[in-house]
């Protein structure tokens, strides 16, 4: 094959593919942009993006063309003659000054954008977000809805990950409770976490905080309009980092207040009674839900674990030894494995029930349980 | 301006000097500079498969939403060495091949200064290897907290940790004896005539990431002690808890680390330099002001570091700063683009497979610097921090810019090393379809990123799924390529038409005037370049 027949190949192979892709790019699936912005920051960031590959654009034909240039006209199969210049002191004066104009003239507005972006003050509602290995919390903490907290857990079902059920609409992004908040309202998000870094990122909101453990970080977004929007974690957060969505609610304030109220009576039903004794099988059934939301991840649904990282409770000998050592682990963790410290994120009854459950589900039969009064006076 | 010429009539063919062990002792005891740059070379072409084979796994995994071919964990654990494999057992090895073989060649020095520690600094990049792969089979698996090793996700992990530590620690100590090595031998044994300002640009390029080395891989060694002391020694750097900070690693890590981005392609630029005036045979166009520009870079490495941790919550004016630092490194850049455009423009230009791999590196590497400047700005950045964007973003600049440099490099010198031409027509099929399907795989993830994909999670919600599609099926592509290059490489080694001395018209430079192949020894009597 002559070289010009090749390259007519390989246009016709290029052209080939660039026509599938158009065609495929019909498809909504094919987004190439960012999502629909959902507040007036996220909107100029999609803005700024697009001045910016605008630019660029221009420059990058700019420079390719007078190369493309060369490259058909000034070959050595032409019978061209190089030239022998190889220096212009104005050209290259040039070429380093007006590229630094480009720049600070695309940079300007970025800086404005920014200030506005990072300023959080004058927040009407303050939610803290905490980044668990895997899931999130909030805490309403300033605002209406104060005092509301809960956690935030992966709802796509297990079956559906493995590919043993069809995948849902919002496979992978859809959560157990959704974080509300009211639109048109200033709403601040303190991120932290409690084991390891996480990010909090909602494209819509144009939204990406870290959270670091033991520290306090925070962003803000005002959403302009109604709607869900998704968003996973951004930073490697281990094993599960890819299963803990972010999903928020904006709503209307008067949905938001029904919301408010209707979180509240919520909270008063099922606040646990401190003084309550539980008897063993109310114990196992409450600690089968809190052991499915916050051990199975790596446990295991079985308990049989995933050795050597994640070891089984089935059979192990701190769930079927004595009771303060395996309550002890629960609450403190243990150093430098992943085994978080879950005395800060359960309450009494949760770690009473799920210790209770693991002594008593599967293999294990000890056939003792423990009273949150007994968690109560552990914790120092 | 390179003008060299072997003034003094020196017969410079020496075949019959070629007394050194034979079999394996040869190598194991070698201090001969092209022994060791061979040994480089393939050492790093094997771990370029290695780090492949890990990508292909995670491209498998990610062909479809859902759980199919690994789990999680073993997935980060795939990410992680890949990425530690690629950028420290492969790209940079092979420029560092590329240093033993051409440095000595092209400054007119008989070998490089320091034959022996030369040797060692090969021979500990094996150990290393080993106890990267290696940690894959201890009890807890490889490392799987990415290859930026992000504490306190460090501190979780099992004794593979302590293993890649270790192999930092040994791939440390590698560079840092190769970087005294060439800096000695650029600065103490050029020939006489041969001033700094008329070295060729791969001598100067690698100057300058020689100094980047010695300066930043302490750091890094140093950031990996203090993650290896909060593991096993109760020390907290890292840990709030104890009065540390988690975000005090990342300032380190990336002090080391954006110079560690040059200190991968700078050689390229050098490569890519030769190349193009070669195929264009013409000088170089501005090229004091290449040597400003790589110089540039190099110093400006230092200050930009924290553009990499936008979203960890930094103060605005910190922002700022990094963002405004970010786009002056453009500007050198940039001057080093067009100054190729114009070294080609009124060229006589032909397209060997060097040729279109160094122009096709400036053109993914324009798209790379591109994608970059849109990452600087940080209000964009918040929305790409983190996203398949970032991962495009990187390729373009390792793969089809520190990647396609060394292929333009490999085939340009091929015909020195072997004293065999490889087999232009695969050379060329070698390149279009390394393009098409690098191109294939990575342009997607632009817009993957753009749409919010996180990188670093082996399943993915349902949007996802047609370009992960494409981009799996370009990453296979592109990996068989490279099975092309391998096999136009053992061809050329073992025969096929006689090399002269200088196969490329155009080309200029001392390492032209040694016969091919190079022999055993050369410029045993310095040349007097005028």
């Amino acid at each position: 094959m002559t070289r010009a027949a090749q390259g007519v190949g390989l246009l016709r192979l290029a052209g080939g593919v660039a026509l599938t892709m158009l065609a495929q790019a019909a498809n909504a699936a094919y987004r190439v942009n960012f999502q629909e912005p959902a507040t007036k920051i996220a909107q100029t960031v999609y803005d700024l993006h697009m001045m910016m590959m605008y630019i660029c654009g221009v420059i990058f034909v700019g420079v390719f063309g007078v190369m493309f240039y060369s490259i058909v006209k000034h070959r050595k199969a032409t019978g061209r003659v190089a030239a022998t210049f190889h220096e212009n002191t104005t050209v290259e004066i040039l070429w380093t000054v007006i590229p630094t104009i480009i720049l600070l003239a695309m940079v300007w507005p970025v800086t404005k954008t920014l200030i506005s972006m990072r300023d959080a003050t004058g927040a009407d509602i303050t939610i803290k977000a905490t980044g668990y290995q895997w899931k999130w919390g909030y805490d309403y903490i300033k605002g209406e809805g104060e005092g509301i907290k809960f956690k935030s857990v992966l709802s796509t079902p297990r079956e559906q990950i493995e590919g043993k059920s069809p995948k849902g609409e919002n496979y992978l992004l859809e959560v157990d409770n959704h974080l509300v908040v009211p639109v048109g309202k200033k709403v601040r998000i303190l991120t932290t976490a409690e084991d390891v870094i996480h990010a909090w990122y909602v494209p819509a909101l144009a939204v990406k905080q870290d959270a670091v453990p033991g520290f306090i970080r925070d962003a803000a977004f005002r959403a302009d309009r109604e709607g869900t929007f998704r968003g996973q974690c951004a930073e490697l957060c281990g094993k599960d980092h890819g299963f803990m969505p972010i999903v928020v609610d904006v709503v209307s304030a008067e949905k938001y207040s029904a919301w408010v109220a209707e979180q509240k009576t919520k909270m008063a039903a099922v606040a646990d009674d401190p003084s309550k004794v539980w008897t063993l099988d109310e114990l196992k059934t409450r600690g089968e839900v809190v052991y499915t939301q916050n051990c199975a991840a790596c446990h295991q649904p079985t308990g049989k674990g995933l050795p050597p990282a994640f070891p089984a409770l089935d059979g192990s000998k701190i769930a079927t030894g004595p009771k303060d050592g395996h309550l002890g682990i629960v609450l403190n963790g243990k150093a430098g494995t992943a085994m978080a410290a879950f005395g800060k994120q359960l309450s009494d009854a949760e770690i009473a029930a799920v210790v209770t459950y693991e002594r008593n589900a599967w293999g294990n039969k000890v056939g003792d349980m423990v009273q949150p009064s007994e968690v109560k006076a552990l914790r120092k | 301006m390179n003008t060299a010429t072997t003034a003094n009539g020196h017969d410079v063919g020496h075949d019959a000097h070629e007394h050194h062990p034979k079999g394996v002792m040869r190598w194991i005891a070698t201090t001969n500079h092209k022994d060791i740059g061979s040994m480089y070379l393939w050492f790093s072409f094997a771990m370029f498969l290695v780090g492949g084979c890990m990508a292909l796994t995670i491209r498998s995994e990610l062909f479809q939403p859902g759980l199919q071919i690994v789990q999680p964990e073993f997935f980060n654990q795939l990410t992680t060495l890949h990425g530690l494999i690629m950028v420290f057992g492969a790209i940079m090895p092979a420029f560092v091949g590329f240093a033993n073989w051409m440095l000595p060649l092209q400054i007119g020095a008989s070998d490089m200064a320091f034959g022996r520690m030369n040797n060692l600094s090969f021979w500990l990049l094996p150990p290393a290897a080993l106890l990267l792969v290696g940690s894959m089979f201890v009890p807890g698996g490889a490392p799987a907290a990415g290859w930026t090793l992000y504490p306190p996700l460090t501190i979780q992990q099992g004794m593979g940790m302590d293993m890649a530590i270790f192999a930092i620690h040994i791939l440390g100590i590698s560079s840092i004896m190769g970087s005294i090595n060439i800096i000695t031998t650029i600065f103490n044994m050029r020939a006489p005539g041969m001033t700094l300002m008329k070295m060729p640009l791969f001598c100067w390029t690698w100057l300058v990431t020689a100094f980047l080395i010695i300066a930043v891989m302490p750091v890094f060694a140093g950031v990996v002690t203090m993650t290896l002391t909060d593991r096993h020694f109760g020390t907290s750097f890292f840990s709030a808890a104890g009065g540390g900070d988690p975000v005090l690693f990342q300032h380190i890590f990336w002090f080391f680390g954006h110079p560690e981005v040059y200190i991968v392609i700078i050689p390229g630029f050098g490569v890519v330099s030769q190349v193009i005036s070669t195929f264009s045979r013409k000088p170089l166009f501005g090229y004091a002001s290449m040597v400003y520009a790589v110089a540039a870079i190099g110093v400006l490495s230092f200050t930009v570091w924290a553009h990499h941790m936008y979203t960890t919550g930094m103060p605005v004016t910190a922002q700022l700063y990094f963002m405004y630092a970010t786009m002056f490194i453009a500007v050198p850049t940039g001057v080093k683009i067009f100054n190729w455009t114009a070294t080609m423009w009124r060229g006589s230009l032909s397209f060997e497979t060097p040729m279109l791999f160094a122009i096709g590196f400036i053109f993914l590497f324009t798209v790379g610097g591109f994608s970059g400047l849109v990452l600087a700005m940080v209000v964009v950045d918040v929305q790409m921090q983190d996203t398949y964007y970032v991962v495009a973003h990187f390729h373009y600049t390792m793969v089809a810019g520190a990647l396609f440099s060394a292929f333009a490099g490999a085939y340009y010198w091929l015909p020195k090393w072997t004293g065999h031409m490889y087999n232009e027509k695969l050379g060329q099929v070698h390149f279009w379809l390394s393009f098409v399907f690098f191109n294939m795989t990575f342009f997607v993830q632009h817009f993957l990123g753009i749409a919010g994909m996180p990188r670093r999670i082996p399943d993915y919600a349902l949007q996802f799924a047609d370009f992960n599609q494409i981009s799996t099926v370009g990453a296979f592509g592109f990996g068989l390529s490279q099975l092309l290059f391998l096999y136009n490489v053992i061809t050329c080694i073992k025969g096929g038409p006689k090399a002269p001395a200088k196969p490329w018209d155009g080309a200029e430079g001392l390492e032209w005037d040694v016969p091919s192949p190079a022999p055993y020894h050369t410029w045993e009597v310095q040349p007097i370049v005028k």
